[in-house]
């Protein structure tokens, strides 16, 4: 029962949001009923851990002569997800209260729909149901983005959803196809989708069909290139629910859905898929190096870490698909970190172009502090949340290939590059013009961080309680690989 | 005893908690008694250990708990307690608690007092770490967590870019090692499916000499050493590092973090006795650098950039001393080194400190009688260092070119000539900065004043470990017990096993070896003093016209723009390529353009909708002929 709460309540809440009209109200509503919905995947985490381990399943009859119905559940790696989800999502309320965005209502409203949608894909225990939430993300998305973004927001965001609904077109054919190759009475139930009889050829389609829309998502690369623009163009709460939560849908996707579905093709085509992943890891560092918008930065360094989750899913190993199940969370929360103090020194220094900074540790050392912390994480310095990850990672991609993790580890040497090239040029240094007045965190701002501090050390440390929730779920996914 | 063990790592990362959450609050005279003290009460509790230490010799490894749990992965936070781990704790902690009280009085003024000392509680916290761990990953999270204090204090003084540039090249440096020091834990684990150290030893002894995986292995643990232990080719980030306050590099760049790379191998002494070639490479290396650094040195003006180079060359030495199995010779260099550069850099920044951050010593001279606790503990430790007896740096030195006269004839050669070029800068330095008259200005002069006591006693007692530190291990040859090779035995047991039995040299030659070594020694001495004390020294300005390899020298051999034109500038270079070509011009290109053609194809397609409805009715049964036709082909 929990999992449908988990589904309806944020959709309840994004309804009520539109009836109220003052300004303060909408963000305390807001703020309040996301930590509920928090506080509900809490209870359902120790719900999981404790009594059942019975995946706290939801089933209904929809369309039950086509087959469709209303599963939802959760084994340890949606819960992950859920997660984190949930916990990301009051933090982005939070830090959408410096903004006084127009028509607040729609805004904050539109942040629980995706939610919503968010925590549907990761629970849905049936294909259609999992497609219509996969699309149904991309609405409030793009018109969070649409609506609240930068300069040439509507090209960029109109190149962003075509792009993503092109990738998820594909996958609906292949869902389709998929659920006449399943046994009779044909069903989209997840374990009948998991028992399609496929042939060779037909395996290739789908794993084609399906990587499409989840590269597209994730982004691998070549297929990036809406990426860095939307990233950028974004406002902020878009930019973090995009790379915080959104590009975890393409990597819980090939978990979920592709490595059962057509194992065979993903152990074929796992070494094009690695090396497209390392390329993009080489290419996107590299790029990084030589961005002056902080934003963009980021976006480029994201689909360097991103790539590395994807080419360690891909070594179907245990400890690389640990390791991307806990560097999910960890990029989650890092390069929400990471947007939040971009967006924080935007708001008070009216740029986020790195040359127009610097000294900003001088006025604002609580600010300087937390940046570094964040930094940390992503450079993935052990104790850290990035480092569990990333060692993980490495070392699975290590036992597929040595050559290949050696590639791929260069990531540790260029993400200090570049995230030490931002820092030095933003942080330290003289105060320019722009950061002459800034101000430190005040007390508001300095509890946003608090539990994203948490968490980077906490999964850094104590990663025992992450790692082993999702284990067995893990080992059966990769079950399927012989 | 598990308890107290935890808290030698605890009390430093409480001090940096304390330190570092409430850093503005944190009165200056709290700040001086919980800095150094935390310090203190490691190096008390290491004191406790060491004379209880037979209790440990049942159980060494303390379980704290389990950090990665995966499966056959397991990896636990558990600290080691042996001879080897003993030894580097009573050096992090002893020497470093006389830094930090050194710092009480350098860093005085300094309107960052408080993040200072938190920073170097945190160092000393993360080195502890480093030193006790009982498995790779959690010596590899010191490893890195060095590597970040180090950053954060050669940058300490962040408003001064140039400075923010050596802290992010030595963090990128030791990365690009760490990478070697990742994949090196990687091979071990899928080899021996464990990372502690107990494991990993016990299983390697079987294996043969040479197997080609442990030599992979040894190799990459060794990139990570010649990144933190500044080795040719990843040296160039020391000389920077410098720019951090002068304790920093009195206690990082000298005394610890930069032994790191000797320790974990003398750790992993096993492993590398059965690499023979990772052996020789490392012995190549050590050598060259310490040569290389060491020439360097002659030529450099900066006080505290000819420390570092010459603590880049004496890192080598301890290299050279691992390549030929003087596990026990390095670690005693390691330890001697740590007391009389501790001393060197302290009395270097007491001499700053007076000159009012003068760092140049054709600007000094002449200081002896105005700082004479600083001259006299500073001559100890050139003495020490170059390697004159008795005092410290003469035992540990010759230890290790015994050894290697054992193993080859050349490679003493070149060690000794190592050792002449140290004789001959230290002394330089010596000479330059405290005999004759006083080359600063006017202003400086008046503001000469010794250091306060509590920089002063650090030094007496620097000085008296760089003296005294050569009794730790004095050989037979002069009725000494070689008390620090018994103690470290057990660690080196197997080794000492496994690898061909040490060519034994007869006492006499080993006299002669001494006496050829200490006759050049002296000679340098005196040539320094014929050139920098007896006669008015050659002091030429940096714009000054020299002969080619002076410049060379003095250029540091171009290594650092050399880097700049075969690694910054492509990869700088590569960035730019791949943004504004490859995805502008290509990917980005191409992307569009499916995106049009499918514009394109809409606009075409759409006049077939003419709204005839004969030319529908036409299209429908070509296409059912077209059907029909294709399944009777099929």
């Amino acid at each position: 029962m929990l999992t449908v709460i988990l589904i309806l309540f944020p959709l309840a809440l994004s309804l009520i949001l539109l009836a109220i009209r003052q300004e303060k109200a909408i963000r305390q509503f807001a703020l309040a009923g996301s930590l509920i919905e928090f506080g509900v995947a809490v209870a359902a985490f120790i719900q999981y851990k404790t009594s059942c381990h019975c995946n706290l399943l939801f089933s209904a009859d929809w369309l039950a002569t086509l087959g469709v119905s209303l599963r939802f559940g959760m084994d340890g790696i949606s819960l992950l997800m859920v997660m984190l989800t949930t916990f990301l999502v009051p933090v982005i309320i939070l830090s959408s209260f410096n903004h006084a965005y127009e028509r607040p209502s729609a805004f904050y409203s539109l942040i629980l729909l995706m939610e919503m949608a968010l925590v549907g894909v990761f629970v849905a225990f049936d294909g259609l149901i999992f497609y219509i939430f996969w699309e149904l993300a991309l609405i409030p998305a793009y018109f969070i983005c649409a609506v609240w973004g930068g300069n040439d927001r509507i090209r960029i965001t109109f190149k962003f959803f075509i792009f993503t609904f092109v990738g998820s077109l594909f996958m609906l054919v292949a869902l389709i196809y998929l659920y006449f190759r399943t046994p009779f009475p044909h069903s989209f139930d997840f374990q009948s989708l998991y028992s399609a009889t496929l042939t060779p050829v037909e395996q290739a389609w789908i794993f084609a069909a399906f990587f499409l829309a989840f590269a597209i998502k994730i982004p691998i690369f070549p297929l990036h290139t809406w990426q860095p623009d939307t990233y950028t163009v974004a406002p902020a709460a878009g930019s973090m629910l995009l790379a915080g939560i959104m590009l975890k849908m393409g990597i819980y996707g090939m978990i979920r859905w592709m490595i059962p579905i057509c194992h065979q093709a993903v152990q074929q085509f796992a070494p094009v898929v690695i090396i497209l992943s390392i390329t993009g890891i080489i290419y996107a560092s590299v790029i990084a190096i030589r961005q002056s918008d902080m934003k963009r930065l980021v976006a480029y360094s994201s689909i360097a870490h991103v790539g590395l989750i994807a080419a360690g899913v891909f070594a179907l190993t245990p400890w690389a698909m640990e390791g991307a199940v806990i560097q999910m969370v960890s990029h989650g929360i890092n390069i929400v970190g990471l947007f939040i103090v971009i967006d924080l020194i935007e708001q008070r220094t009216g740029s986020r172009t790195i040359g127009e900074l610097g000294g900003i540790a001088l006025k604002a050392p609580r600010l300087a502090a937390v940046f570094m912390i964040i930094l940390l994480g992503s450079i993935a310095l052990p104790l850290t949340n990035g480092f569990t990850g990333e060692f993980l990672l490495l070392l699975g991609l290590f036992e597929y290939s040595k050559i290949f993790a050696a590639i791929a580890g260069v990531t540790i040497i260029f993400s200090a590059v570049y995230m030490l090239w931002m820092y030095q040029r933003t942080m330290l240094g003289k105060t320019s013009e722009a950061t002459e007045k800034i101000s430190d965190l005040s007390l508001a701002e300095t509890v946003i961080f608090i539990p994203l501090v948490i968490m980077i050390f906490w999964i850094g440390i104590f990663p025992g309680l992450f790692l082993d929730i999702a284990l067995p779920d893990v080992m059966q996914i990769l079950n399927f690989i012989k | 005893m598990t308890l107290l063990i935890t808290l030698i790592p605890l009390f430093p990362l409480l001090g940096f908690l304390v330190l570092g959450l409430g850093f503005r609050s944190v009165p200056k005279k709290l700040t001086s008694l919980i800095g150094p003290g935390t310090i203190l009460l490691s190096f008390i509790l290491s004191l406790i250990i060491f004379f209880n230490f037979r209790q440990f010799a049942g159980s060494p490894v303390q379980h704290l708990f389990s950090w990665l749990r995966i499966g056959p992965l397991d990896i636990p936070f558990a600290f080691l307690i042996d001879p080897l781990s003993l030894l580097m704790l009573l050096v992090v902690t002893g020497v470093g608690f006389l830094i930090h009280l050194y710092s009480v009085g350098y860093m005085k003024d300094d309107p960052g007092y408080n993040r200072f000392f938190a920073y170097m509680n945190l160092f000393v916290f993360f080195m502890l770490l480093l030193v006790l761990g009982a498995n790779y990953l959690i010596m590899f999270i010191g490893w890195e967590g060095v590597g970040l204090c180090s950053y954060l204090l050669i940058g300490f003084w962040f408003k001064n870019q140039a400075f923010n540039n050596a802290a992010k090249k030595a963090f990128i440096m030791n990365r690009i090692g760490d990478l070697g020091f990742l994949l090196g834990m990687f091979l071990l684990f899928t080899t021996f499916d464990s990372l502690s150290f107990d494991r990993v030893f016990t299983l390697a002894k079987s294996m043969p000499v040479g197997n080609p995986v442990i030599v992979a292995i040894t190799m990459l643990l060794f990139i990570g050493a010649i990144g933190k232990s500044a080795q040719i080719p990843l040296y160039t980030w020391l000389p920077d590092a410098m720019a951090g306050p002068t304790p920093v590099s009195a206690l990082i760049h000298a005394a610890t973090m930069v032994t790191a790379g000797v320790y974990m191998i003398a750790r992993s002494n096993i492993l590398y006795v059965l690499a023979p070639a990772t052996m020789a490479v490392i012995g190549i290396t050590g050598l060259a650098t310490a040569l290389f650094a060491a020439s360097i040195a002659i030529f450099q003006n900066d006080i505290k950039k000819i420390l570092a180079y010459s603590t880049i060359s004496q890192l080598g030495y301890m290299f050279v001393g691992l390549s030929v199995g003087a596990f026990t010779g390095a670690m005693f260099h390691l330890t001697t080194h740590a007391f009389f550069k501790a001393l060197l850099f302290l009395g270097a920044g007491s001499v700053i400190h007076a000159l009012g951050g003068e760092q140049d010593i054709r600007n000094m001279g002449g200081l002896r009688t105005r700082l004479p606790k600083t001259y006299w503990t500073f001559l100890i430790g050139t003495i020490a260092i170059a390697g004159i007896p008795p005092l410290s740096g003469f035992f540990s030195k010759d230890e290790i070119l015994l050894h290697l006269f054992g193993h080859s004839f050349p490679m003493w050669l070149l060690a000794v000539i190592g050792s002449l070029m140290t004789a001959f800068y230290m002394f330089r330095l010596l000479y330059l900065t405290f005999f004759r008259n006083f080359r600063g200005t006017e202003d400086q002069i008046h503001h000469l004043h010794e250091s306060p006591p509590v920089m002063t006693t650090p030094l007496i007692i620097l000085a008296a470990l760089a003296a005294l530190g050569g009794l730790l291990n004095i050989p037979e040859i002069f009725n000494g017990g070689s008390w620090l090779s018994v103690f470290l035995a057990p660690v080196f047991a197997d080794a000492a096993s496994l690898a061909a039995p040490p060519v034994t040299i007869s006492p006499g030659a080993e006299w002669l070896l001494m006496a050829v070594t200490l006759t050049g020694v002296i000679v340098m001495v005196f040539w320094a003093w014929t050139r920098f004390v007896k006669r008015q020294p050659e002091l030429l300005p940096d714009s000054a016209k020299r002969p080619f390899l002076v410049n060379l020298l003095s250029k540091k051999y171009y290594i650092d723009e050399l880097y700049d034109h075969i690694i910054v500038k492509p990869i700088l270079w590569l960035s730019r390529f791949f943004h504004e070509v490859v995805e502008i011009r290509f990917i980005d290109r191409f992307v569009n353009g499916v995106g049009n053609m499918v514009v394109w194809t809409g606009n075409t397609v759409r006049y077939i909708q003419t709204g005839n409805v004969g030319f529908y009715m036409f299209m429908m049964i070509l296409g059912v002929i077209l059907i029909l036709f294709l399944n009777i082909l099929i």
